[in-house]
């Protein structure tokens, strides 16, 4: 081939491709200029985090402008209108008049990861930097406390290896633990310290003091009790990730890995005083930190079915009886404000 | 020995095509092959750019355990590659077999449209990195092959710093892309796959194949051209790869890259000690490695150019010293606001010193129908020890802590240094040393380190 032929080609080539390429991002950027079709009838409005309004809480879920969007219906009709809010997050959760909002928007050569800690009329009061992309989000029953996760990437051997980091904020002092890695481990009665130790998944308790959280570590992972003043976790039991403290904080909700390797969990609850377990009625694989609506009801979200980027809100009875029931489509990170 | 190189006049060895070799430019081989990775470092970097926050915003999974098959594939990879380096030698077609290693990343970027869980996404990427293991030797060959033996360094170094650029715009347009279209991972993953399939395309177009290489095909001046291997090659067999471990000066390098690798702590150790070191902020964590890769892109031609001129024996060994520094850097120096560019500007500086200098080095030890397998197995050499020193790392970071575990891989790379220094020195101008390869019989002091 001459020169002239193969810069020909080459140009044909670029053409073709770029139009491609093209196409692509407008296609994509226009998505999320339009509004869903179906779903919840929704209204734009003030959504408030003030305790005694029994509501329910949770992010939109799937393509369109209300995509991350935080919402809120009457605790007793998920299906009635969604009031929503101009406030998008990745990840949410809130309790008596606090809200943590980890946000992740693209900078100009990494990711911009926040956690935005926003009062009860979600205006912002201190935003902090994160690591990595956000995962999991608590705040304490008393609104003190808020914690979250995040993954980072290519921090361990190998540069497609995840690690998490998980934070505790005291929003009262302000005081950031920004690693659970720096808090003594005791493992079955012994201080233990290993390199590959990672955090997840905390859930509060009423006393502004003791979490329970996932740790792993060796290729497995544990609950632990944990204390933020003595800064220190102690392990309870083993394959548990995502726990969630009940609001009579006799039980937890939390994902139990069905086969080691396999990203199958299988929804169980935990008795705290026995450490006794029992499946839920959910058969489908949950990856999710559940929410309790009440003493006997946990919400979660899934997949909806045929589509990768959205999720619906499912429900089902704590005592592993019944069967699960859709709660409201198109949403994720469900908090009852009550 | 690159010092031994020069000495034995390369002049000689590429007289029969034209005068001294003493072209200024670049090859456009080179450049062609500079181009093709900055475009498939591009379409690549923009699918690890934007992979966390697909796999964790996105697809809604947990993707903790997902490095889980790392160690093993870090093995299978090296296997990979001298696989890739043999088989180029074997069919004597460099440009096919670096092709196929292109084509199939290409490949694998719109497969990553239509799965959506962990398992096959892994399964996916493994192929991305089967497919960038079976092009890095022949691709360095290519390079070498390409190259008058006096220039190699300056040409590695080209190539180096093109690939960096491309590794540095990935991110650069994948956040592009997702700042016009909200959470497009679609369209980044889509776009990534034109871009490879247009680096496949300029590879296809503008870099001559290896096999009896300036055979006509481009503008390469024909080195070599009335080589008797070209009129009637011999087969390269699994033993002449072996073989080549018997040539001293090749043996030494293996030696030394295994050794340094096995001390060379790996980046992201690096930047989590640079962090706990400095206590900065969570945010410019990301940041670091682009700080390495910018020095790196920088410098890698000076780095090259120096090297072919002052010996790359010494560019090489300096390379590791500065690394030293590095380590001592983060192991003593007090706490300046300058820390962390200080750490990363010489990081880089290792990489310009050594990421491009070594194959210059190998190649210039292996003779030219062996070429890619000799630049594999160094390279597998040095991967594996690199791997090694992870593990070996991460269990004295929990044994010890981290101070300790980086004191230790200080002292080792010290040691290895110096015994690196004194296999790779100099061998005395011998009266008539004969071109490449030195037979494995001509006396040499560097074959028993």
């Amino acid at each position: 081939m001459t020169r002239s032929r193969r810069l020909l080609v080459l140009a044909v080539a670029l053409l073709l491709l770029g139009g491609v390429g093209a196409t692509l991002v407008v296609r994509a950027a226009s998505r999320a200029d339009q509004p869903r079709t179906g779903g919840p009838a929704t209204t734009a409005g003030a959504v408030t985090l003030t305790a005694g309004q029994d509501t329910l809480a949770f992010l939109g879920s799937g393509q369109g402008p209300q995509r991350g969007a935080l919402a809120s219906v009457p605790a007793d009709a998920p299906d009635g209108t969604r009031t929503v809010s101009d406030l998008t997050c990745q990840r949410f959760h809130a309790a008596a008049g606090t809200g943590v909002c980890l946000r992740s928007s693209p900078g100009a050569l990494a990711q911009d990861n926040k956690a935005v800690i926003v009062d009860a009329e979600l205006r912002q009061v201190r935003s902090f930097p994160l690591a990595g992309t956000p995962s999991r989000a608590r705040v304490s029953p008393s609104g003190r406390f808020a914690a979250w996760t995040v993954f980072v990437s290519g921090e361990s051997y190998g540069s497609a290896f995840f690690s998490t980091r998980t934070a505790i904020l005291d929003t009262r002092t302000w005081k950031l633990d920004a690693s659970l890695e720096e808090f003594a481990i005791t493992m079955d009665g012994r201080e233990y310290r290993a390199q590959d130790v990672n955090f997840w998944g905390v859930t509060f308790t009423k006393d502004d003091d003791t979490f329970y959280a996932t740790l792993a570590t060796a290729g497995e992972t544990h609950l632990v009790k944990g204390s933020i003043s003595r800064r220190s976790v102690t392990t309870l039991a083993k394959n548990v990730e995502c726990p969630s403290l009940s609001p009579d904080e006799t039980r937890i909700a939390y994902k139990k890995r069905v086969r080691t390797g396999a990203s199958l969990w299988r929804e169980h609850v935990m008795d705290l005083g026995t450490l006794r377990d029992h499946p839920l009625a959910e058969k489908r694989s949950v990856d999710d930190q559940a929410a309790w609506l009440d003493d006997r009801t946990l919400a979660y979200a899934l997949p909806s079915d045929g589509a990768a980027d959205r999720t619906d809100l499912w429900t089902v009875p704590a005592d592993g009886s019944g069967s699960p029931r859709l709660l409201t489509p198109g949403a994720s990170s469900p908090a009852r404000l009550g | 020995m690159y010092l031994a190189d020069r000495s034995a006049p390369a002049g000689a060895k590429a007289a029969p095509g034209r005068g001294s070799g003493r072209s200024p430019a670049v090859a456009s081989t080179v450049l062609a092959l500079g181009t093709v990775s900055l475009i498939t470092d591009v379409s690549s970097e923009m699918v690890t750019a934007v992979l966390p926050l697909y796999l964790i915003a996105g697809l809604g999974l947990s993707p903790l355990g997902f490095g889980a098959l790392d160690g093993l594939y870090n093995g299978v990879s090296a296997l990979v590659q001298l696989t890739g380096g043999h088989l180029a030698d074997r069919v004597r077609n460099h440009k096919l077999v670096a092709g196929i290693g292109y084509g199939l990343s290409a490949l694998c970027k719109p497969l990553l449209l239509l799965v959506h869980s962990l398992g096959p996404i892994s399964v996916i990427l493994a192929l991305e990195r089967t497919g960038k293991g079976l092009r890095t030797a022949p691709r360095d060959a290519l390079i070498s092959l390409s190259t008058p033996d006096e220039l190699q360094g300056r040409a590695f170094g080209v190539h180096r710093a093109m690939d960096t650029t491309g590794a540095l715009l990935g991110p650069l347009a994948a956040f592009l892309i997702l700042g016009v279209a909200v959470d497009g991972y679609d369209a980044v993953f889509g776009v990534s796959a034109c871009v490879a399939a247009l680096g496949v395309v300029v590879l296809i177009l503008f870099v001559p194949s290896g096999a009896g290489f300036g055979s006509g095909s481009g503008d390469t001046p024909p080195r070599e051209a009335a080589t008797p291997a070209t009129a009637r090659p011999n087969p390269v067999r699994l033993r002449d790869a072996a073989g080549l471990l018997r040539l001293p000066r090749l043996r030494a390098l293996a030696l030394c890259a295994v050794l340094l690798g096995l001390t060379t702590v790996s980046d992201a150790f690096v930047y989590l000690l640079l962090q706990r070191r400095t206590g900065m902020d969570d945010q410019w964590f990301p940041l670091l490695p682009l700080g390495t890769a910018a020095v790196f892109l920088l410098l890698a031609v000076p780095a090259g150019a120096l090297a072919d001129r002052i010996g790359r024996r010494t560019v090489f060994l300096t390379g590791h010293a500065l690394l030293l520094a590095a380590y001592g850097l983060l192991l003593w120096a007090p706490d300046w606001p300058a820390l962390p560019y200080l750490v990363l500007a010489l990081h880089g500086m290792f990489y310009a010193a050594t990421d491009g200098v070594l194959p210059a080095a190998v190649a210039a030890t292996v003779p030219e129908s062996l070429r890619a397998t000799g630049l594999a197995l160094v390279g597998t050499g040095q991967a594996l020890a690199r791997f090694g020193c992870s593990l070996a790392f991460g269990g004295a970071w929990t044994l010890w802590g981290t101070g300790p575990a980086l004191a230790a891989a200080a002292a080792g790379l010290l040691c290895c240094a110096a015994v690196a220094g004194f296999v790779l020195r100099p061998t005395p101008p011998a009266p008539s040393v004969p071109p490449t390869p030195p037979a494995p019989s001509a006396p040499d002091p560097a074959r028993r380190p």
